[in-house]
């Protein structure tokens, strides 16, 4: 077997890069444990979901077309998302059906794209971590991973090789928690509705952590669970696989003393 | 019928507040939902004749002309009468010159959305004609004065206080002492106030969910039987029915069917299903004298050759649904018009105009989940994006989110920019968190924060903190 | 232009299509439709013929309908009588002027009172033949014409009905090859109806809660007779 490390480009996701940059460095180190030589290209910004569902296509396009720019030349693009990994595979080649040069780029990046959890175990043929986790957890399917990349046993199966963890299954966990992308400021109301039902079953289990794949679902469910004043923590699912669990949850850290400064020293764009 | 789909918001509050229809769509998962996933489960080739039903639609869609003219030719062979409508005033005079023509004084309908579509009930009343829905569910609805929340539980909503209620007030031949407590008491009430009236109907009205080029048949599928005896008892049977319900042959129904029951109420065949084909024939005992298909276009050839023709292969299951969360949040009254659900937020913006029913396409949150239970494979999210994008182009949204989407495309394109205001985001974020790790109000996200707190970013952004980390690894490898 | 003739330049107009198909295509959607072809049929009921009589049983069963098997048409008399005498049911039925019923030996059962003809409201049990029999789903296909009032089938709160083992097929498919043979090269148009009966009438309609006998019968027993022999237009 060629011991040739495939060249990956993490794509971090815009929610990742600003909220919680635990995930990606999370990301990072199972990518590495799966023997994959990690990039993180700088001019990545966001796959371009909040304009195409809401229906600005033509700038969804010129979105698109910088991605595919942006992670040209790498062998795999991994995001630590179902729904931006959902995005770029099925919905990118979509998008330039009538301009058949610019679909065929298209289609190469949705090809060689993929949600971080999957290629971990589809593409890199790992079937377990080495991480220990003593306690509960519970595990919410998003909707886009397991719909429109069949993410559904994969994390459950990296999970269930974690040293110590307790996985409880989450009643309905295939059910929409109500993030929705614009849909949970567009629609409050029936957001909130949705989330509550999330919210209840998540405590049924009466797992301490939640843990799902994508980052606007977790801040979601996170913030209502908060809201309600329930003790629950919440985690990025690759926080727990790839170990990085001194870090602490989602919305338990003070911001750093080491806030940037404005600007930032650390922002000039180099690549 | 009067669309109240503009205010969709209001209706939506107003229906998260009503208790008793809380109730009823909680037990939906428990029923529909369950039930179809065993009923798919237990038949092997559940997913492959989902794609030979679709691929049926869309033969029959490719060559509807060609179909719908031997399904005519065949109805007309068999002694019965095609009426072409346009639109649902052209659909409603057609079945009143029937009715008139016959003198009829009362008629009895099976359940047809496509008559809620055109408001038939109504229009009969106005010119002296007495509907009356023999579906229990459409029965009740209509002694309340309402529209199905639900396209084959219309009742849904209604628990069973209110039916005991509405049957009080509306039959008055009952006795105060009757008892109306449970749905075995209230069903029989129901039952034997409608035999009169199906024996007394000059008219019965129904719907079809298939019409065959084959043979010239219409088909109906109920549970009841309330459908067949709506279209034998009666001189007249009236079929009311879009144009795309044709399909070809006997065997394709047949396979539609067997994808239609399960998806609907999980059961592997519905009781009646019933294939009618022209009226009486000379040496039968029971049956219509004349035999009458209305047929409606009302926008559906518009939407033929668009990116919304897939929906035409829409069977009115019910199942997406059942399985939406956002139907489940707020049941099907809140759509404002006649369909509700995933399926009501593709296909009523094509009839009513999207002007009128923007909320509906962009009132989900695209979980996927309609599409992937529904037995035609109908890409309803695709579809409601297109919606969405038909949206955007005409600028019928508000001005300031268009310009802030705008504003927000033109930084993502721009990785210096991006990564500047990315960076100051996270500043602000900080601030106003004041060292916390929350916050509880955040004033362009107040959706969000109303019902939720907001996370304050963990420090700077990933890229950043990346680069950070690198530069400190080759610091280290040189040192 | 007429509404039909709109209605058509609209769909064409969609189709991308100005007038009617070409004749080749038209030729083979006529072929389409005059042979028709069978699509997928699920394997559930492709079994021999006993295990065929039994997944019929079953799945009848389970949709709520009674099934009383009786060793031959001599024995239906009886089964008649024991099965209203067991749900307190007045010893009038209303028979369907079925040929095949009529061989039937009634005369077995003086106290049993039969009438001919189509249902009277105040008709409480029925009694009819079916075409066949569905095995996939337990469902009896039964068609309307003079030998068969289709209000037998429903309005009459107890529906009785008498099916011959051999009558019983695997799918719809199967029950539609026998109607088109039985019809032979006469008649080309189907009966006024043909319906597909899946045991008992019922609603859920008040607080999806089932409940049987909603408008059409409320109890569906099916006598299965094993050695039929006739010569009935049914299978062979």
């Amino acid at each position: 077997m060629a011991d040739e490390k495939p060249n990956v480009a993490l794509f971090a996701t815009c929610l990742v890069d600003l909220f919680r940059p635990t995930v990606g460095f999370a990301a990072a180190r199972l990518l590495e444990d799966a023997g994959c030589e990690v990039s993180v290209p700088h001019v990545q910004t966001c796959c371009g979901q909040p304009a195409y569902n809401n229906g600005d296509r033509k700038d969804t396009r010129r979105i698109a077309a910088k991605v595919i720019k942006a992670f040209a030349g790498y062998d795999y693009v991994v995001a630590p998302s179902g729904s931006c990994a959902a995005m770029i595979r099925r919905h990118y080649p979509e998008l330039f059906k009538d301009d058949p040069k610019r679909a065929e780029a298209a289609q190469d990046l949705a090809d060689r794209t993929y949600e971080l959890v999957s290629f971990i175990t589809d593409v890199r043929g790992r079937r377990a971590v080495v991480a220990r986790h003593d306690g509960s957890c519970t595990y919410h399917d998003s909707c886009s991973g397991l719909r429109e990349l069949g993410v559904r046993e994969q994390p459950r199966t990296l999970l269930r090789s974690v040293f110590g963890l307790d996985l409880h299954e989450l009643p309905d966990s295939d059910v929409c928690c109500g993030f929705g992308g614009t849909f949970c400021v567009k629609y409050p109301e029936i957001s909130n509705r949705m989330v509550e039902e999330k919210v209840k079953n998540v405590q049924e289990t009466g797992a301490e952590m939640l843990l799902a794949g994508d980052l606007g679902c977790l801040m979601n469910i996170w913030g209502k669970l908060r809201r309600d004043g329930v003790d629950i923590q919440v985690r990025h699912v690759a926080e727990v696989l790839a170990g990085m669990l001194d870090r602490p949850p989602i919305g338990e850290i003070k911001p750093k003393r080491d806030v940037p400064s404005w600007p930032p020293a650390s922002a000039s764009v180099q690549d | 019928m009067q669309s109240t789909a503009r205010r969709f918001k209001q209706n939506a509050h107003e229906a998260m507040a009503d208790a008793p229809l809380q109730k009823a769509l909680g037990n939906i998962k428990h029923g529909f939902i369950q039930k179809r996933r065993k009923a798919a489960a237990r038949l092997p080739e559940f997913e492959a004749l989902r794609d030979q039903a679709r691929e049926i639609k869309n033969h029959t869609l490719a060559h509807l002309d060609f179909y719908l003219e031997r399904f005519e030719q065949k109805v007309v062979d068999n002694g019965g009468t095609v009426h072409w409508c346009r639109t649902a005033e052209d659909a409603r005079r057609a079945i009143l010159s029937v009715c008139r023509l016959v003198g009829a004084k009362t008629v009895t309908k099976g359940k047809t959305m496509i008559g809620e579509e055109i408001g038939i009930n109504d229009f009969l009343a106005e010119h002296g004609i007495t509907p009356v829905e023999t579906d229990l569910g459409e029965y009740i609805i209509q002694l309340r004065n309402e529209t199905p929340s639900h396209i084959i539980a219309p009742a849904i909503h209604v628990n069973k206080e209110q039916v005991a209620e509405a049957f009080r007030k509306e039959h008055t031949h009952l006795e105060p002492g009757r008892l109306l407590d449970d749905p075995p008491q209230l069903l029989a009430e129901a039952r034997q106030e409608m035999r009169d009236k199906f024996l007394a109907a000059d008219v019965g009205i129904t719907g079809a969910n298939f019409l065959i080029a084959e043979t010239g048949s219409s088909v109906i599928v109920t549970n009841e039987g309330n459908g067949d005896l709506t279209q034998t008892l009666p001189r007249v049977h009236i079929v009311l029915a879009s144009l795309e319900k044709v399909v070809p042959t006997l065997e394709d129904a047949s396979t539609i069917l067997r994808v239609l029951a399960r998806s609907a109420t999980g059961q592997e065949f519905s009781v009646y299903t019933t294939f009618s084909t022209g009226a009486r024939r000379a040496d039968d005992l029971d049956g219509p004298e004349q035999y009458h298909v209305v047929l409606l276009d009302n926008g559906r050839s518009d939407m033929i050759g668009t990116e919304f023709q897939e929906m035409l292969r829409c069977i009115r299951c019910g199942a997406c649904l059942n399985h939406c969360p956002v139907y489940g949040a707020v049941g099907g009254h809140a759509y404002g018009w006649v369909y509700s659900g995933p399926m009501g937020a593709v296909l009523t913006p094509s009839l009513i105009g999207i002007g009128e029913a923007g909320h509906l396409p962009n009132a989900s949150s695209f979980c996927g989940r309609c599409e992937e239970v529904c037995p035609m494979r109908i890409p309803l999210p695709k579809m409601m994006r297109h919606w969405r994008e038909r949206e955007f182009e005409r600028q019928i949204r508000p001005t300031v989110a268009r310009t802030g989407l705008r504003l927000w495309a033109f930084m993502v394109r721009r990785p210096w920019l991006y990564r500047r205001l990315t960076g100051f985001a996270v500043h602000m974020l900080a601030s106003w968190a004041h060292g916390g790790a929350r916050l509880q109000r955040l004033p362009m996200a107040k959706g969000w924060t109303a019902y939720r707190e907001f996370p304050v970013p963990e420090g700077s952004t990933f890229v950043d903190q990346w680069r950070a980390h690198q530069r400190q690894i080759l610091e280290e490898e040189l040192a | 232009m007429t509404t039909r003739g709109e209605i058509f330049a609209r769909i064409r107009a969609g189709i991308g299509r100005d007038d009617a198909l070409d004749d080749e295509k038209a030729r083979e959607l006529i072929d389409r439709l005059e042979s028709p072809k069978r699509n997928l049929v699920p394997a559930r009921s492709d079994l021999d013929r006993t295990r065929l009589v039994d997944l019929f049983v079953s799945m009848a069963e389970e949709a709520a309908a009674t099934v009383q098997r009786v060793s031959h048409a001599g024995a239906i008399p009886r089964a008649v009588v024991s099965y209203l005498a067991r749900h307190n049911l007045p010893m009038r039925v209303t028979m369907a002027p079925d040929s095949s019923l009529d061989r039937i030996p009634w005369k077995l059962e003086p106290m049993l009172a039969l009438r001919q003809g189509k249902a009277d409201p105040a008709d409480e049990v029925s009694l009819t033949a079916a075409f066949a029999g569905i095995a996939e789903s337990g469902t009896l296909m039964v068609i309307s014409g003079a030998h068969h009032p289709s209000t037998l089938n429903l309005l009459p709160d107890s529906h009785m009905v008498v099916l011959h083992e051999n009558q019983i097929v695997g799918a719809y498919e199967d029950g539609w090859d026998l109607l088109r043979r039985a019809q032979g090269d006469g008649e080309k148009r189907l009966p006024r109806t043909v319906l597909f009966v899946t045991g008992p009438s019922r609603s859920a309609d008040i607080e999806q809660t089932i409940q049987m006998g909603a408008h059409g019968p409320r109890r569906l027993h099916i006598l299965l007779v094993a050695d039929y022999v006739g010569q009935g237009r049914q299978a062979s």
